[in-house]
């Protein structure tokens, strides 16, 4: 027997008691104690069936593999570069995973990244000492010149890219900025200066706003009223620029 | 004519600001107040007021003393030169200050999960900007809020609160006009797990008998527990907008 | 279209920045007084989200050999780990050094407080009026929000209660505030290529290549400067600052009580 004692999506505190009985699981987020299940993380209770997992509403990156993130490089050396991820763990990107191209050993890396440079990759590996591998070889990534690089939270990036990409794409076509949202809590936005400013205030209210029903009507309303008289550009298309993101992660 | 006087210690008994024995001074918490910051919070009792600010998990300095196996919990508590009610305190910590900040992580390490954090560090900084006793207790309440603003995986919150024996009369939450009287007197704080009970921090400062120690202990539970509502709140208040549909 | 590689600067020869305000627009400015009980004064000044806490201490000590009769200041700053993840434990760095000294010399050099009037009896025993600055969260232009505190600080202060044998009861604090005769205003102006902006967020501060902090008295004096970051400034650019600096000063001013 079980019993439930709180609601779908409601808010959930570390030790607030989920379920009473034995019947209910606790999935993530979630532990039992004796014959009840409790909360063990801030966030929204989150109910499948007889399993109980709390959906986070902040915390830090935990870097997973098949994320696409965007870092900046904190050290070259004669392999690769290191790279910051927003986490507690920076990643490695070896200059083999870079690209295609012929690198020579002991080359400058330098000349192709240098430090400070942001890249957009993905994580290849996670050992269990969070030793992280990436690879910049697959669509979409890249070596990021130009444009801006924004936080945020990034236990609401799923939201601002929106299923299948269709929110960030929404932005996207509004502005004509070309924009990355990494995994882990960092975007990069490039466009002419007010295109930006509209993306990355349309992007901080989906942050703001993102358990409000109706959100997207309103993130297109202020999109067509912001970008009202502004030249129509046709944004140069690069594949994956979060269009499949969507669907990496449930 | 005889004058019979009826002495009786406990009736007679007031608290300098007229509590009730096992009345709390007014308490307000807050949450998310240093945006910079991973998590935070304000915690309020009486007149003591404590920030707490939590940056991690992130990159441990220096190397020897990462933790393969977990994280570690780091914490440095610090009071602001104005912040006591008499002479200026000279910045630059002291030893009691180290002191407070070792006790504090002693006292919130055992509800931190820091497993999936091997070689990483979580910081807590605790500065108080003005006290009226209780602030180590006030650090580790507002420690706690910020711990889970930063969404760090914690078993259960943790609520501190000082009790006390004032020449036989137990007592919670102390001031200073009660830490200060003279006589028989213990300040005693402790730092409660609310959901078991179980104690995380436990000093003492004075003299205190056994089964008053019990007593105190008790009434310091049940405080605690009263405690850890306001903090459950401020962290709430703080997403209610929030909530709603989340992965609609 | 010309692209310059600092981003920034795109942004400022369109009259833009990187969070919807003015080149020389505050954000949001709020300034309480009193904020610690304990202190003989105090004040908390945020500046959007930076926010800075500033409290008074006044302690009885001995003048100075060659000046008898004039009591003194201190101010002290800490960028407080808290306040920002760039932020390290320890004693003051170059960086809280430098913000102290600026504020200080501000106050002092303006005399703002005629340290006469700090004198308890000459050769003997004199007021030091000790400012304490602390960090609480740091989103760019620290030095700006840490003066304009010191100053909401130093209004908000009053004497503690002096009893005989120069013992201070710090328990009671008297009517008598502190006698201030101006109020100095600290305004730094920040710079990229030709172009002069204030109050920069963290982001914007990135990317910006010079600085003048200025601090002007009500009576339009300059009473203290520091250039700052590592551009050099030509003859007409510092005129223009200070311009700017002078212009922008009077605005903060009327926020203070």
């Amino acid at each position: 027997m079980g019993e439930l004692l709180v609601k779908e999506k409601e808010i959930v505190v570390p030790g607030e008691e989920l379920a009473k009985g034995m019947s209910y699981l606790p999935g993530q987020g979630c532990y039992r104690k004796d014959d009840e299940v409790l909360s063990s993380k801030l966030g929204l209770v989150n109910v499948d069936g007889r399993a109980i997992k709390i959906i986070p509403l902040t915390g830090t990156y935990n870097p997973k593999r098949n994320d696409v993130i965007i870092g900046n490089v904190i050290d070259v050396s004669l392999y690769g570069w290191r790279i910051h991820t927003n986490s507690a763990y920076s990643a490695m990107l070896s200059a083999k995973d870079a690209t295609n191209e012929f690198i020579e050993k002991g080359a400058d890396l330098t000349q192709y990244i240098n430090l400070g440079e942001y890249v957009a990759a993905k994580i290849i590996k996670v050992t269990s000492q969070k030793l992280i591998d990436l690879t910049m070889k697959g669509p979409g990534l890249r070596k990021l010149a130009g444009g801006r690089i924004i936080h945020v939270n990034n236990n609401k990036v799923p939201r601002i890219i929106g299923k299948q990409g269709s929110m960030i794409s929404m932005i996207k076509d509004a502005t004509g900025a070309r924009i990355i949202v990494g995994q882990n809590g960092v975007a990069w936005i490039q466009g002419d200066p007010e295109g930006e400013l509209i993306a990355i205030n349309a992007i901080r209210m989906i942050e703001e706003q993102s358990h409000i029903s109706g959100l997207t009507d309103r993130v297109k309303e202020y999109l067509d009223k912001a970008c009202k008289g502004r030249p129509k550009r046709a944004r140069e298309e690069r594949e994956d620029d979060n269009n499949h993101q969507g669907e990496q992660n449930e | 004519m005889i004058i019979t006087i009826k002495v009786s210690k406990m009736s007679d008994f007031k608290r300098p600001d007229g509590r009730k024995n096992d009345e709390l001074r007014p308490m307000e918490a807050k949450a998310g107040i240093i945006k910079r910051a991973d998590g935070s919070a304000m915690f309020k009792v009486g007149n003591t007021v404590a920030y707490a600010a939590v940056y991690g998990p992130r990159e441990l300095y220096p190397k020897f003393l990462q933790n393969p196996g977990h994280g570690i919990l780091r914490c440095n508590y610090n009071m602001m030169p104005f912040s006591g009610s008499g002479e200026r305190i000279r910045p630059g910590g002291n030893r009691r200050s180290k002191e407070i900040s070792m006790v504090t992580e002693k006292a919130l390490s055992p509800v931190l999960d820091l497993s999936e954090y091997p070689n990483a560090v979580v910081d807590v900084y605790i500065e108080l900007p003005q006290t009226d006793a209780g602030s180590r207790c006030a650090g580790i309440c507002a420690a706690s809020i910020a711990l889970a603003d930063a969404g760090l995986p914690m078993k259960d919150l943790v609520a501190a609160i000082s009790v006390g024996n004032l020449n036989g009369n137990l007592v919670v939450d102390l001031d200073k006009e009660e830490e200060d009287i003279e006589g028989e007197v213990a300040d005693i704080p402790i730092a409660v797990v609310p959901s078991t009970g179980e104690i995380t921090l436990l000093q003492m400062d004075g003299i205190v008998l056994k089964d008053e120690l019990k007593k105190a202990l008790e009434m310091g539970i049940k405080s605690c527990r009263k405690i850890t509502e306001i903090q459950r709140k401020a962290l709430k208040d703080k997403y209610k907008v929030d909530a709603k549909s989340e992965g609609e | 279209m010309e692209e310059n590689s600092n981003h920034l600067a795109n942004y400022l020869k369109k009259g833009l920045r990187f969070d919807n305000r003015k080149l020389e627009e505050f954000r949001k400015i709020t300034i309480e007084y009193d904020i610690s009980n304990n202190a003989e004064g105090s004040a908390r000044v945020r500046f959007g989200e930076t926010e800075v806490l500033a409290g008074v201490k006044m302690e009885l000590g001995n003048p100075f050999p060659d000046k008898p009769g004039e009591g003194s200041i201190m101010v002290n700053s800490e960028l407080l780990p808290m306040s920002s993840p760039e932020f390290e434990s320890g004693p003051p760095g170059i960086d809280s050094i430098e913000l102290a000294r600026v504020v200080d010399r501000g106050i002092r050099e303006s005399k703002a407080i005629d340290f006469k009037k700090l004198c308890v009896r000459e050769g003997e025993k004199v007021w030091i009026v000790i400012i304490d600055l602390m960090s609480v969260n740091d989103a760019g232009n620290l030095l700006d929000v840490a003066a304009l505190a010191a100053m909401a600080a130093l209004k908000d202060a009053k004497f503690p209660k002096l009893l005989e044998k120069d013992k201070v009861d710090y328990h009671i604090k008297t009517d008598k505030k502190l006698p201030l005769d101006r109020t100095p205003v600290s305004i730094t102006v920040y710079k990229l290529g030709d172009k002069f902006l204030v109050d920069p967020t963290n982001e914007e501060i990135k990317f910006l290549e010079g600085r003048l902090t200025v601090a002007i008295t009500e009576e339009d004096k300059i009473c203290a400067m520091q250039k700052g970051l590592s551009a050099s400034f030509t003859l007409e650019e510092i005129d223009k600052a200070v311009g700017i600096a002078m212009e922008k000063s009077k605005e903060l001013r009327k926020l203070l009580r």
